[in-house]
C-alpha cells in the first residue's frame, strides 16, 4: 500500500514506513535509546529527501521520548535544575545548528554534511561501546568486578558561577552543562536526532552525575530540544511531514514494546555489543556511499516555482 | 481603419486554396487528485482532425505535450575532494518543467523540423530554459542532459514513450502516463498538426493536478502557517507517543 507524503511530495510504502518505525521502535525499547540516529539514516535509504528526513526524525524523537520522560518525572528522577541549564544550551545550540542547516542547504553541501556527521559520530559512538561492551564481557568471564570512582576532580570542576544540583549532588559551575547543552541542541538541529547517545556519556563521564537521574534528565532535555528544533525546521524549511513522522510514531510505539520484553530476556552485555555492531553497520554504509564512486555524479535541487 | 484592413488581410490569406484542418481534443479527465493512496495516473489524449474539403495529400502528424509547472533548478556535480565524491560544480536552469512527455505519430526528429521546434520548443531539450551559465563550468551542456536523464529515470520525463496512433488521417489518441511523483498545478496539455515539418494547428488545454483536501490543507498549513504546522506536528507526536504507551499500560494491567 502507497502512501503520499504531501511534504516530501512522493509515495513511499506504508508498510516499509512502519518497518522503520517499528525495527528502530524494537531496538529503542532493547536498548533504551531514542533511535532517531538510526531512523533518519534509514529514511535516506528509502528515498526520503534528506531535509525531510531530519527535520521528521527529530518530531518523531518528541514521540518516542515523551512517555519516558513523563514516567521519569512521576518517579522524581529528573534533576530538574540540571534539566533547564542543559536545555537552555540546547536551545541556543539547535538555533545554531538550524542556522548552518540552512546555510548548507544554500550551499549545496547539506546531504554532504549530514553523511559526514553520521560516519563520525556513529563510527566513535559504534566503536566506543563495542569496546566497552567487548571489555565487560571478557571482565565477568574473568571474575574481576569493574571499579569506577565517582567524582573525579577535573578541570571542569573550577570553572566559575558555580551551582548547586540537589538531585545529582553536584556542585558545578553551569559552563559545562550549558556547553554539553549547545553540542547536543547542534546535532539535534543537523542530524535530526535526540543526542542521547552523546547526552548519556556526558553526564556521566564529564559532569559526574549518578546514572539514577541519568535517564531521566537527559530524556528530559531530549524532548524540549526535539521539540523546539521541530518547530524551528517547520518555520524556515517546512521539511517536517506529518504523514510520515505518524508512520513512522505507530510503527515506532509498537516495536518499542516489543523491543522491552525481548531486552528483558537477554544478557545486557550481548546486548550492547549486538547494538554496536549495528551503530557501526550503519556508519560503514553511509561511509562507503561518500567514498565509492557514485552511479549517479548529478543531482538536481528545486529551489521553487517560477 | 487599420484594423479592419489587417483583419481582412488576415481572412484573405487563411481561408483560401487547401483546406482548412483544425485540431479537436478532449481528455479523458482534467482534474488528477493526489489522494493518500496516489500510485501515478493514466491521461487519455484524443481528438480529431476537422477539415472543409477532402484530405489534402502529404503525410500528417501529430504530437501531443503534456507540460508540468515549471520549477527554478540548481543542478549539481560531484567531484572527488580529499577521497569524498561531494558536490563541486553547479549550474542554474531558469525553469524546467517538473513534468514533460511528448507523444507522436512518428519519431520527433523525422517529422519536426529544427526551425518549428525551437518555435513552439517541442522537445525535451528545448523545454529547459537555461540560466547563463557561469564561467567556471567547463561544460554546461551535460548539466541539462544530467537533469533530462535524471528526471527520464524517475519517470518524470517522456519522449517517446508513447506514441500517438492516427487513424485514417482523422481520428488520434494517446495515453501519457503521469507518475507518483509528480507536483501539484496546472499541467499544460498541447496538441500539434503538423503536415511537412511544419504546424499547420494546435490546440491547447489543461490537466490541474491538485492534492486531496487532507493533503492540501496540510501543505498549505505547512506553508502559510508553519508555526501553527510545528504545533500541530508536535501535538500529533507527544499525542500518539503518550497516548499509545498510556494503551499499552492498560492491556498490561
Amino acid at each position: 500500500m502507497q502512501i503520499y507524503l504531501p511534504i516530501a511530495e512522493t509515495s513511499v510504502n506504508a508498510f516499509t514506513l512502519l518497518g522503520v518505525g517499528g525495527g528502530v521502535g524494537v531496538l529503542s525499547g532493547m536498548f533504551g535509546v531514542g533511535g532517531g540516529f538510526l531512523i533518519t539514516p534509514l529514511l535516506f535509504f528509502i528515498g526520503v529527501p534528506p531535509t525531510v528526513a531530519v527535520a521528521t526524525g527529530v518530531n518523531q524523537v518528541v514521540a518516542s521520548s515523551i512517555s519516558g520522560v513523563l514516567a521519569h518525572l512521576k518517579r522524581k528522577t529528573v534533576d530538574l535544575p540540571m534539566g533547564w541549564v542543559l536545555l537552555a544550551g540546547g536551545l541556543i545550540g539547535s538555533i545554531i545548528g538550524i542556522w548552518f542547516f540552512n546555510l548548507m542547504s544554500r550551499l549545496g553541501q547539506i546531504d554532504l554534511i549530514v553523511q559526514l556527521s553520521y560516519v563520525i559520530f556513529l563510527g566513535i559512538i559504534g566503536a566506543m561501546m563495542f569496546n566497552e561492551s567487548l571489555r565487560a564481557l571478557l571482565r565477568t568471564r574473568s571474575g574481576t568486578a569493574p571499579r569506577r570512582k565517582r567524582h573525579t576532580h577535573t578541570w571542569v570542576h573550577n570553572l566559575p558561577l558555580k551551582m548547586k544540583f540537589r538531585a545529582s549532588g553536584l556542585y558545578i559551575s553551569v559552563f559545562p552543562p550549558l556547553l554539553v547543552g549547545v553540542g547536543v541542541g547542534i546535532l539535534a538541529a543537523i542530524m535530526g536526532v535526540g543526542g542521547g547517545f552523546i547526552l548519556v556519556p556526558a553526564m556521566i563521564y564529564l559532569l559526574g552525575m549518578p546514572t539514577k537521574v541519568v535517564i531521566g534528565t537527559s530524556l528530559f532535555q531530549v524532548t524540549f530540544v526535539a521539540a523546539f528544533t521541530t518547530m524551528m525546521h517547520a518555520i524556515t524549511n517546512q521539511t517536517v511531514d506529518v504523514m510520515l513522522a505518524v508512520f513512522l510514531i505507530i510503527g515506532g510505539v509498537i516495536g518499542a514494546q516489543i523491543g522491552t520484553r525481548v531486552g528483558l530476556k537477554l544478557g545486557a552485555e550481548q546486548l550492547r555489543i549486538l547494538l554496536a555492531l549495528l551503530v557501526l553497520a550503519v556508519c560503514g554504509k553511509i561511509a562507503f556511499d561518500l567514498l565509492w564512486p557514485p552511479a549517479e555524479l548529478y543531482s538536481i535541487s528545486v529551489s521553487g516555482g517560477v | 481603419m487599420g484594423r479592419l484592413f489587417a483583419l481582412v488581410t488576415l481572412l484573405l490569406f487563411t481561408i483560401p486554396a487547401q483546406a482548412q484542418e483544425e485540431v479537436v481534443a478532449g481528455l479523458s479527465q482534467n482534474s488528477v487528485a493526489l489522494t493518500v493512496n496516489f500510485v501515478g495516473s493514466d491521461i487519455l489524449i484524443f481528438g480529431a482532425v476537422r477539415r472543409d474539403g477532402a484530405i489534402p495529400e502529404g503525410p500528417l502528424d501529430v504530437v501531443v505535450t503534456v507540460e508540468g509547472p515549471p520549477q527554478e533548478a540548481t543542478i549539481w556535480r560531484k567531484a572527488r575532494r580529499a577521497g569524498i565524491w561531494m558536490n563541486t560544480e553547479a549550474q542554474e536552469v531558469r525553469a524546467a518543467p517538473s513534468f514533460y512527455a511528448v507523444a507522436s505519430t512518428a519519431p520527433l526528429a523525422d517529422i519536426l523540423s529544427p526551425e518549428t521546434d525551437l518555435d513552439y520548443r517541442i522537445s525535451t531539450r528545448l523545454a529547459i530554459f537555461e540560466a547563463r551559465s557561469s564561467v567556471d563550468v567547463s561544460d554546461p551542456a551535460a548539466f541539462t542532459e544530467a537533469l533530462i536523464r535524471i528526471r527520464q529515470n524517475e519517470g518524470l520525463y517522456q519522449e517517446g514513450q508513447s506514441s500517438v496512433s492516427l487513424e485514417r488521417d482523422t481520428l488520434f489518441t494517446t495515453r501519457i502516463t503521469l507518475p507518483k511523483n509528480i507536483v501539484e498545478g496546472s499541467y499544460a496539455a498541447r496538441i500539434f498538426l503538423l503536415r511537412e515539418g511544419a504546424v499547420i494547428d494546435e490546440h491547447e488545454t489543461f490537466i490541474e493536478v491538485r492534492k486531496a483536501v487532507l493533503e492540501r490543507w496540510l501543505y498549505s498549513l505547512a506553508y502559510d502557517q508553519p508555526a501553527l504546522y510545528g504545533l500541530l506536528a508536535l501535538f500529533v507526536a507527544a499525542f500518539f507517543g503518550w497516548g499509545a504507551s498510556a494503551v499499552f499500560r492498560l492491556i498490561r494491567s
